[in-house]
């Protein structure tokens, strides 16, 4: 008799701890509803990290490049559809200035099964080839282990002044 | 109406320690008045020179950030006085030029030229908004500008200017940046 492996999952506060860990001090984001409840829920009540809610994407790229010439750390929590949106500060602070641009990006509507490369969503399929297009580096988050790769690479960000992206790929669980 | 150029020359003397954000066509004109290593320049993605001054205001409160924007640029990214509104930096003030024109894209009017920004920014949570028409308004109020508990917001009503020489490459430089790092970080 052999057990089932138990099902892959996200658990949203072993981001937060990462997020933490890597000594972010603001959160910048507009509402997902896939990390909605994992995520930004808990954030927000969360007294170590400071959350800035925007009116759009491309605000919270303006606030992040102010904020890293002052040596404050802070990520950036968007759905695909801002991460589209707000292209141009993208390019303008992420890849023209090299700013490190710390990007979480829910991807909502994923198929779980698939990758998102070959999602059904036109939106979420595109998201890893516009990356590419940007030299952005990222990195896929889909369940508990992928979260480990999620410090190291804040770290790294600030330390050569570069972007990287997080793509959440499954929805964050709260315990 | 007010001659953007004598408004910047007006407050420069009063500048000291507190960093200027400024973007295009007010950029240009700050640039000319006083060259500075604590001038930030927001260039590239248009609006979001107010976006760049807030965080910069949240991670050095013991800094007044002033932001010279313009009226085409702020309707790039309006939402942002809603944000800064419930944010509410104390150190923060917040001047746009408003000459009722996209005066760096080719001088072309802005959708509503009679646009009450001052009125915009209150009912978006800055209390503290007043639109001055006069050099003379603007000389009065800038140390209350300079002091005064934020967030401040003025709409300053001024001349559409010509598009006079810049450099974007120069303003948004490596090295300026740098300075900027530098000086930030001395003080």
């Amino acid at each position: 008799m052999h057990d089932n492996p138990a099902p892959a999952q996200l658990q949203g506060a072993l981001i937060i701890d990462a997020i933490k860990s890597a000594g972010v001090d603001y959160i910048l984001s507009v509402p997902d509803l896939h990390t909605s409840n994992g995520l930004l829920k808990p954030i927000a009540q969360d007294k170590d990290l400071k959350l800035i809610r925007t009116c759009k994407e491309d605000e919270t790229l303006g606030i992040a490049a102010g904020l890293s010439y002052a040596d404050k750390r802070a990520l950036i929590l968007i759905q695909w559809t801002g991460f589209l949106y707000a292209m141009n500060a993208i390019r303008a602070m992420a890849c023209d200035q090299s700013l490190p641009m710390c990007m979480m990006i829910g991807l909502l509507g994923k198929e779980p099964e698939l990758p998102s490369r070959q999602s059904a969503r036109f939106g979420v399929r595109i998201v890893e080839p516009m990356l590419d297009t940007l030299g952005i580096a990222y990195h896929r988050i889909s369940e508990d282990a992928d979260v480990a790769l999620i410090a190291p690479a804040i770290a790294q960000a600030y330390a050569q002044s570069k972007p990287i992206a997080f793509l959440i790929e499954r929805r964050p669980v709260h315990a | 109406m007010i001659d953007r150029k004598k408004a910047w020359a007006a407050l420069a003397p009063h500048i000291t320690d507190e960093i200027v954000v400024a973007t295009y066509s007010s950029a240009t004109d700050w640039l000319a008045t006083v060259d500075r290593p604590l001038n930030y320049f927001a260039f590239g993605a248009m609006g979001l020179a107010s976006s760049h001054a807030l965080g910069l205001a949240l991670a050095r409160p013991d800094k007044r950030v002033i932001v010279l924007d313009g009226d085409g640029s702020l309707l790039m990214n309006l939402g942002t006085l809603v944000t800064i509104g419930a944010v509410a930096p104390k150190n923060f003030t917040h001047i746009v030029a408003h000459n009722g024109s996209y005066e760096a894209n080719g001088g072309h009017p802005i959708p509503n030229k009679q646009t009450d920004f001052a009125g915009v920014a209150r009912s978006s949570g800055i209390a503290k908004a007043q639109r001055i028409e006069t050099l003379a308004g603007f000389e009065a109020a800038i140390p209350s500008l300079l002091k005064d508990e934020g967030p401040l917001f003025v709409d300053l009503i001024v001349e559409q200017g010509e598009l006079g020489p810049r450099s974007y490459k120069d303003m948004y430089s490596r090295v300026r940046r740098q300075a900027f790092r530098e000086a930030l970080k001395a003080g």
